[in-house]
C-alpha cells in the first residue's frame, strides 16, 4: 500500500531524513542522473546515490567488462547503454537534456570539453570524475547554481539587540529586573538581561554601543553588578547572568547585511525579473525590496533564539516575539512576491508561502555558486594562470596531480593510450610525459616547475583505478550530486583533487 | 593467467590484480623507505595478511569491500549488532530480507559470494563478550586492525586492548609486539582516519578531548522548566516512563520498539502542550530518545575508503602511512585538514608511568570518583577503585556488582585519611572504557 510503502521509506531513510529532510528527499527520488562509464569510480558513485534513493539513472558505457573491471569493481551492471558517449554526441546530443545531472567518469579531454559543451548550453549540471593512480579528481560545471539551505555550520545568531524591533522593546519593557523576585530574577533570559542594561548602557553614553574592549569590559561589570546579592554582599549563583554577560561579545555584533548577499542583490539576475527568473531570484529581488522598505536596511528577522536558562513561560514569551517578527517580516516579503510575479504575469500563488518563509529563515545564509565553463578553464586566453602559478610556488602542492592529470590527457591524445599500462612501457613512457607536461605549460605560458618524481610517478600509476580511491572519491561525487540535486549544502567550486598517499586535498577555482 | 587457489578450485583470472599489481611490483619515487618491489607483496596481501574489522555497519560493510577488492583474503570481522532496516540506506551488503540477522554474519556472506577467493569470517558477539575478543585477539594474531565503531567508549576498549599486548624488554618496546589500529568515525558529513601505532604514536585517548563528553540537559530544566521539545521528550524519557511504567513491571524504554517511541511521543506532545513548547515531533522523539546520530552513504565511504588505502600501505609498505590524523566535512565544499596528534605525557592509557593524582588527606573518596568521571582526559564510566592497604588488597568502590557497591559505598564520603591511604600510595582502577586496570600515584597536597 502507499501508506506502508511510505512509512517503510521513512524507516529506511530516517537517518538521512535528519540531514536534508523529506522534501529534500523528494527531489532525490524525482532526479534522474547519467553516469558515463561504469569503471570503479563510476558504479562507487552510482552506489552512493542509489542507496539514499536516486529517482532513476542511466548509464553510457560503451565499453565491454574486462578481467581488469572485474577486480576493482563491486558492481558489473547491465542497466547500461551500450554506447559510447562521442557517439551519442555525434548522433544525439539532446538526449543528455533530459537528465538532472550528467556525472563522467574516467573521459579523456576530447570528449569532456564536448559534452561540456552541450549541457552548458542544456544548462543540465556536469560532474567530471576521475581516478588516476592515487589521485582523485573532479571537477564541477555548472553555471548558476543557487541554495537557499546552506545549513552552516556556525551561524551568527540574530538577536537584533543592536537595532531593537518595536515589539522586542515593548516585550524588554514589560520586564523590572530591580523588582523582581529573586526565582524570576535568577530566570530571566540573558537576551532580556542584555537588552536592559544596553537601555541603560545608551543613555549613559549619548547613545553609542560599547565599542571596543575596555567598553564591552565595563558593560559587562554592569551586568555583573545586577547580580542579586546576599544581605552579606555575595553575589548569588545566577547562571542567568553569568550566560549575559558571557554572550556580551556576541550579543553586541551589529546587524548588518553580510557583503555576500550584498553582492546578490547587485547581480543582474537579481535586478533583471521576467517571465523566466527562477523562485530564487524573484524571492531574493522581494527581499530587496524588503530591506529598502520595511526592513529599513536589514534582512527579515530570522526568528530563532538559542536555549538559555530562564523559565519556561519567559523564554517561550521571548521566543513568540521573535517568532512574530520574523512571520511579520515573512509576510512583508510575500507581497513584494506577488507583486513581481504579478508583473512577468505569473500567478501569485507559484511560489508558496513556506518557500517564502523558509527563504527568509535562510536570508543570511543564501549561496549561489558559478563554476567557469571547461572551455573557459582550457582557453589560453582564459586560463587562470594566476591560480595555477600562485599554487605551485610550492612544488608539492595539489596543483601539481592537476597539471599532471592535463599532461597525461595530452599524452593520451597523441599516443593514443596512456603512458606506463605496461611495466616495460614505464622508463621510456618518462620521456614522452615529459615532452607534454613541457608542452602543456609552454603552451599556457606557465613558469612553473614540475619535479621529475611526478612525471615517473604518474608514468608508474600506469592509469592504474585502485579500488580504494575510487570509492573515496565515490563518496565525494554522490555527496556533490546530492548537493546539485537538493539545492542543500553548497558544492565545490570548481576542481577538487584527492591525493591518497598524503591523504590531503585541495579545491582550485579554475 | 590462472592461479589455483589451492583448493583445487581456480579464482583468479587474467588482469584482475593488474591496479593494484602497479603499486606493488613497480619501484617508485614515493613509495616507503622499506618498500621493495615485487611479487612477494601481492602474495602476502593474498595469503598471508590478517586483518580484524571491528563493525560491520556503515563503516564495516564499505571496508569489508574496500579491503576484498584490495586483495586481503583473510578478513575477521565482529560486530554485535543485528541488522535494523534504518541501516539500509547506507549498509548496503544487506536487504530488507536480513533485518533481524547478525550484521557480522550477513556481511561475510554477501563478501564472500561475491569476491571469489575472499574469506570472511564473521564473530557475531551476542553481547559484549570482551573476554572472547581478548582470546580471539591472541589466538589469531591479526597484522592489522581496522575499526568502524560507533562508540568512543568501544574504541577506548580496543586501544586498551592493544596497548596490553605490547612487549617491553628493559623499559625498551619491542616492535614486532606492535599491532597498528586504524580508527574511522563518522557523523553526518563530517568524519576522520586515524593511524595510530600502539605505544609509538598518539592513541585514542592521548586526544580524548577531541571529543568532548556529551552534554545531557540539566534535572531542573528537565524537572521544572523545559523550553525546548527536546526537554519535554527527555522528561517522558527519564521521569514519567519510570513512574508510569506503561508496559509493565520492569519493561526499559526500548528505542527500537515503535509502540514504545509513540507512548513518549504522546506524552511528550502532552508535556509540551502544558508550556506552550512547539516542535515535538515522532522523528524528534525517536531522535532524542535513541540518541540517533544522522548518517549517510557517502560520508562513511569516503573515511572507509582512506581507512582501507592505509591498511594497504601499513601491509605492504607501498607508502608512508598517514602520520596520522585526517579530518573530513563536506558540508561547504569538501574540506581535509590533516596533521600529527602528538601522545601525550601522561597518558593514562599508552604511558607506562602511573599518573599522578593530587588530592587533599581530607579529601573524601567520593571526589576522586567525580575527578576520574569528570576529567577530559580520562573520561571513565564507573570507575572501581582499589589499592594495597596494610598489606592487604582492598576494594575502596565498586558500582557494577550490586553488592559489592552497597558495602562499599560508605566508603564515598569517608576522606582519605581515614580510609589509611597514604602519600605516594598506588591505587589500581578498573573501567569499561579499558581492558588494562590503570595505576595511578596518590600525592597528597597540603
Amino acid at each position: 500500500t502507499m501508506a506502508a510503502t511510505k512509512a517503510s521509506k521513512e524507516q529506511k531513510y530516517d537517518r538521512q531524513l535528519r540531514l536534508w529532510g523529506d522534501h529534500g528527499q523528494e527531489t532525490l527520488e524525482n532526479a534522474h542522473v547519467c553516469l558515463i562509464n561504469a569503471t570503479a569510480t563510476g558504479t562507487e558513485i552510482l552506489k552512493n546515490l542509489v542507496l539514499p534513493g536516486i529517482g532513476a539513472f542511466t548509464i553510457v558505457d560503451g565499453h565491454t567488462v574486462s578481467g581488469e573491471d572485474a577486480g576493482n569493481n563491486f558492481f558489473l551492471s547491465n542497466n547500461s547503454i551500450g554506447r559510447s558517449p562521442d557517439k551519442l554526441l555525434d548522433n544525439d546530443p539532446e538526449f543528455f537534456h533530459r537528465f538532472t545531472i550528467v556525472i563522467g567518469v574516467q573521459l579523456p579531454e576530447s570528449t569532456c570539453l564536448r559534452l561540456g559543451s552541450v549541457l552548458w548550453n542544456a544548462s543540465v549540471p556536469f560532474l567530471i570524475c576521475k581516478t588516476y593512480g592515487l589521485i582523485g579528481y573532479m571537477r564541477l560545471v555548472v553555471q548558476e547554481h543557487t541554495v537557499i539551505e546552506s545549513h552552516p555550520d556556525n551561524a551568527l545568531e540574530d538577536l537584533r539587540l543592536d537595532q531593537p524591533f518595536e515589539e522586542f522593546k515593548n516585550h524588554t519593557n514589560s520586564y523590572d529586573l530591580d523588582s523582581m523576585d529573586k526565582k524570576d530574577h535568577s530566570h530571566t533570559p540573558w537576551i532580556i538581561i542584555v537588552a536592559k542594561y544596553l537601555e541603560k548602557w545608551l543613555s549613559e553614553h549619548n547613545d553609542q554601543l560599547p565599542k571596543n574592549y575596555k567598553e564591552k569590559e565595563a558593560f559587562r561589570q554592569t551586568i555583573r553588578e545586577g547580580i542579586i546579592k546576599t544581605d552579606g554582599g555575595v553575589p548569588e549563583d545566577e547562571e542567568n547572568f553569568e550566560e549575559a554577560i558571557k554572550n556580551v561579545n556576541t550579543a553586541l555584533n551589529l546587524t548588518k547585511i553580510p557583503s555576500s548577499i550584498e553582492n546578490l542583490f547587485n547581480s543582474e539576475q537579481c535586478n533583471s525579473i521576467t517571465s523566466q527568473s527562477s523562485p530564487f531570484w524573484v524571492m531574493l529581488r522581494a527581499v530587496k525590496e524588503f530591506v529598502h522598505d520595511e526592513g529599513k536596511g536589514s534582512l527579515p528577522v530570522r526568528g530563532t533564539i538559542p536555549d538559555m536558562i530562564a523559565d519556561s513561560q519567559k523564554f517561550i514569551n521571548l521566543q513568540n516575539v521573535y517568532r512574530e517578527k520574523a512571520m511579520q517580516d515573512a509576510a512583508a516579503v510575500s507581497k513584494h512576491v506577488e507583486c513581481l510575479l504579478r508583473s512577468v504575469g505569473k500567478p501569485p500563488e507559484s511560489i508558496s508561502e513556506k518557500d517564502i518563509k523558509l527563504f527568509c529563515k535562510n536570508a543570511s545564509f543564501l549561496r549561489v555558486v558559478r563554476c567557469r565553463s571547461l572551455a573557459e578553464e582550457y582557453s589560453v586566453d582564459s586560463v587562470n594562470k594566476d591560480e595555477i602559478a600562485s599554487y605551485m610556488d610550492n612544488p608539492d602542492s595539489e596543483m601539481v596531480f592537476y597539471l599532471m592529470l592535463r599532461a597525461v590527457d595530452r599524452f593520451y591524445q597523441q599516443h593514443s593510450r596512456y603512458p606506463g599500462v605496461y611495466n616495460y612501457q614505464v622508463e621510456e613512457d618518462i620521456n614522452k610525459l615529459k615532452v607534454c607536461v613541457n608542452s602543456l605549460l609552454q603552451e599556457y605560458s606557465l613558469s612553473v616547475n614540475i619535479k621529475d618524481d611526478y612525471i615517473h610517478e604518474f608514468c608508474r600509476y600506469g592509469a592504474a583505478e585502485p579500488h580504494t580511491v575510487s570509492a573515496f572519491l565515490g563518496g565525494s561525487a554522490a555527496q556533490e550530486a546530492i548537493k546539485i540535486i537538493s539545492h542543500q549544502f553548497v558544492p565545490f567550486n570548481n576542481t577538487f583533487i584527492y591525493n591518497a598517499m598524503s591523504q590531503t586535498s585541495a579545491t582550485f577555482q579554475l | 593467467m590462472v592461479v589455483d587457489g589451492g583448493s583445487g578450485v581456480s579464482f583468479e583470472w587474467g588482469g584482475r590484480w593488474s591496479h593494484i599489481k602497479k603499486f606493488l611490483e613497480r619501484p617508485g619515487p614515493f613509495t616507503h623507505p622499506d618498500f621493495e618491489p615485487g611479487t612477494e607483496g601481492l602474495q602476502f596481501l593474498l595469503e598471508t595478511c590478517k586483518i580484524l574489522v571491528i563493525g560491520a555497519g556503515g563503516l564495516g560493510c564499505e571496508l569489508l569491500k574496500d579491503l576484498a577488492l584490495t586483495g586481503f583474503r583473510n578478513i575477521n570481522v565482529v560486530d554485535m549488532d543485528t541488522i535494523d532496516v534504518s541501516n539500509l540506506n547506507r549498509q548496503f551488503l544487506f536487504r530488507p530480507k536480513d533485518v533481524g540477522r547478525p550484521k557480522a554474519e550477513v556481511a561475510a556472506d554477501f563478501i564472500n559470494s561475491r569476491v571469489p577467493g575472499c574469506c570472511v569470517v564473521p564473530y557475531p558477539f551476542y553481547c559484549v563478550d570482551c573476554i572472547n575478543l581478548s582470546r580471539l585477539f591472541l589466538r589469531l594474531e591479526f597484522h592489522i586492525i581496522v575499526c568502524g565503531l560507533d562508540s568512543i567508549v568501544a574504541r577506548r576498549w580496543m586501544n586498551g586492548m592493544l596497548l596490553s599486548l605490547l612487549v617491553y624488554e628493559d623499559g625498551v618496546l619491542d616492535p614486532g609486539s606492535i599491532i597498528p589500529l586504524i580508527d574511522g568515525g563518522t557523523e553526518g558529513f563530517k568524519g576522520n582516519a586515524r593511524v595510530i601505532l600502539p605505544g609509538m604514536t598518539a592513541c585514542i585517548d592521548c586526544t580524548l578531548e577531541l571529543y568532548p563528553p556529551q552534554i545531557n540537559f540539566p534535572m531542573c530544566t528537565i524537572a521544572s522548566m523545559p523550553r525546548l521539545p527536546e526537554h519535554c521528550i527527555e522528561y517522558v524519557r527519564i521521569l514519567q516512563w519510570p513512574k508510569e511504567l506503561p508496559f509493565g513491571d520492569g519493561v526499559v524504554l526500548d528505542g527500537d520498539d515503535p509502540e514504545h517511541i509513540q507512548w513518549v511521543f504522546q506524552r511528550s506532545l502532552e508535556r509540551a502542550a502544558e508550556f506552550s513548547i512547539t516542535g515535538v515531533t515522532y522523528r524528534l522523539t525517536q531522535g532524542v530518545v535513541k540518541r540517533i546520530i544522522p548518517a549517510v552513504a557517502s560520508t562513511n565511504a569516503v573515511i572507509a575508503a582512506a581507512c582501507a588505502t592505509e591498511v594497504f600501505k601499513l601491509a605492504t609498505s607501498a607508502y608512508i602511512p598517514l602520520s596520522n590524523y585526517m579530518v573530513f566535512n563536506d558540508v561547504d565544499g569538501l574540506y581535509t585538514y590533516t596533521f600529527e596528534a602528538e601522545r601525550k605525557e601522561n597518558c593514562s592509557a599508552c604511558r607506562q608511568v602511573p599518573q599522578d593524582l593530587h588530592f587533599q588527606q581530607s579529601s573524601k573518596l567520593q571526589e576522586v570518583l567525580d575527578f576520574l568521571t569528570e576529567n577530559a582526559s580520562l573520561q571513565m564510566k564507573s570507575p572501581a577503585i582499589t589499592a594495597t592497604v596494610e598489606g592487604k588488597n582492598k576494594t575502596l568502590y565498586l558500582q557494577s556488582v550490586p553488592s559489592i557497591e552497597q558495602r562499599t559505598r560508605a566508603n564515598l564520603s569517608k576522606t582519605l585519611k581515614e580510609l589509611g591511604l597514604t602519600d605516594g600510595q598506588e591505587l589500581a582502577v578498573a573501567d569499561s572504557t579499558t581492558p588494562q586496570t590503570v595505576m595511578f600515584r596518590l600525592c597528597f597536597t597540603s
